[in-house]
């Protein structure tokens, strides 16, 4: 049972505790880049998701015989490794959507969630445990990307998934704010999902810290940046790395 | 000649990387925090994308091409991306050292920048020729030193500034860089007008 409850764990750390972007700040350029629209989020997200499990499982399978000091460009070769066998699938099945992703679907290379996962999961958990971590992270990336994508469709297009929503159309209650779906829309909206995630995380923090649980004035996203060779955004130091 | 410069001028300002492709978004938060960290690693990311255009594109075009096996192109952009910044990396330590202490640290971090091999990539999908592909890339390193110095400015004043609690830090960041980006769309239009 205790086996159970930490492979659930496992998976749902990466929604809210552990958010890659909203609480990790990590593969900020995929999440501003592609959610002018839920289905690109979608797309976005099953594709990394996709190269995190297969990256996870090989770099966990192969921790023992990767020398330590050229374990980053080992790493990096097998996540490309992935990354275009995505790139040949999505070209295969979905060419609408490898269109609409267009470089971004190279760019899964250096995104640092995956890097991260493999220097702080997969090189010292077993493959179980790897599988399902890059499952948890896959899906928190996904699920931000998904939130962000129908915030910025929805009020800058008035469309849901493509389908138009009548009262945000032209002629009904107000027009769509074309801005959301632009550059600045995508830094305005992040910035405010950043702010409500810390908001949210704070109030569970707090409550730990008043039970007892946890010690006050830790703050996740820089315990776990520590080790992330491409993290940004927290601490005084430039560690920011990918984009 | 004009063709090249308004490729120039169009990734430093219309589709300036950072804040209208959303391309090394990470160092465009983590380094802009003072002008000197900024100016160090804007220096260091043009020479990499130099670099790497110089070895990218003709790796493609000589060795991928010919052999019909373009689509392993990530795998051998990434791979000599990292190379050469190992490569970059050791020969300043060893011959250039004052350069070495001022770029040194941030050269590691560049292997992951996106910006990198994004404008390698770019320059493939676009089928810039050789030249066209540098100056591109020497376009959009500029264009990503442009974005951190305006936001090292912006930075230094929204830090002094009273903010809510709730957006302190890097939620007000973002939505500085939002305002940023869109003073940015001033120049939509402009290349057209100039080199039409």
């Amino acid at each position: 049972m205790a086996e159970k409850k930490s492979w659930i764990s496992e998976i749902t750390k990466g929604f809210v505790k552990e958010n890659p972007v909203l609480r990790l700040i990590l593969g900020t350029c995929p999440t501003l880049a592609v959610t002018t629209s839920v289905e690109n989020g979608i797309g976005m997200g099953i594709a990394a998701t996709f190269v995190l499990i297969g990256s996870n499982v090989a770099i966990s399978a192969l921790r023992k015989f990767i020398p330590d000091k050229v374990r980053i460009p080992a790493y990096i070769t097998i996540i490309a490794g992935f990354v275009t066998i995505v790139q040949l699938l999505l070209k295969a099945f979905v060419p609408a959507l490898d269109k609409a992703l267009g470089i971004f679907i190279p760019l899964i290379v250096v995104n640092c969630i995956i890097l991260a996962r493999a220097e702080m999961f997969a090189n010292k958990n077993p493959v179980g445990a790897s599988a399902l971590d890059g499952l948890g992270m896959g899906l928190g990336f996904t699920t931000a990307l998904i939130v962000m994508g129908t915030i910025r469709e929805v009020l800058g297009n008035g469309t849901l998934l493509g389908h138009p929503i009548p009262v945000l159309q032209n002629g009904g209650m107000i027009e769509p704010i074309l801005i959301f779906v632009l550059a600045p829309g995508g830094f305005f909206v992040f910035g405010l999902l950043v702010a409500t995630a810390q908001r949210l995380s704070d109030g569970i923090d707090r409550r730990a810290v008043a039970k007892g649980l946890k010690k006050a004035g830790a703050r996740p996203e820089c315990e776990n940046c520590a080790a992330a060779p491409g993290c940004a955004g927290c601490g005084p130091l430039p560690t920011g790395g990918e984009g | 000649m004009k063709a090249l410069i308004a490729i120039l001028f169009t990734s430093i300002l219309v589709d300036n990387f950072v804040l209208s492709k959303f391309l090394g978004i990470c160092p465009f938060l983590g380094v802009s925090k003072n002008l000197n960290t900024a100016m160090g690693m804007s220096v260091a990311v043009i020479f990499v994308m130099l670099l790497s255009t110089a070895i990218t594109w003709p790796l493609y075009m000589l060795v991928l091409v010919p052999l019909h096996v373009t689509f392993l192109y990530t795998l051998v952009f990434i791979l000599s991306i990292a190379a050469l910044v190992q490569f970059v990396e050791t020969i300043m330590k060893k011959s250039m050292p004052p350069l070495y202490k001022a770029l040194g640290i941030y050269l590691p971090l560049i292997t992951t920048n996106c910006a990198v091999l994004g404008v390698t990539v770019l320059n493939i999908d676009k089928q810039y020729d050789f030249l066209q592909s540098m100056f591109n890339s020497l376009g959009v390193g500029v264009g990503f030193m442009l974005a951190l110095f305006l936001f090292a400015g912006v930075r230094s004043r929204v830090d002094k500034a009273d903010v809510p609690k709730f957006l302190k830090g890097l939620p007000i960041t973002l939505i500085a860089a939002s305002l940023v980006s869109l003073s940015f769309f001033g120049f939509k239009g402009m290349i057209e007008k100039l080199f039409g």
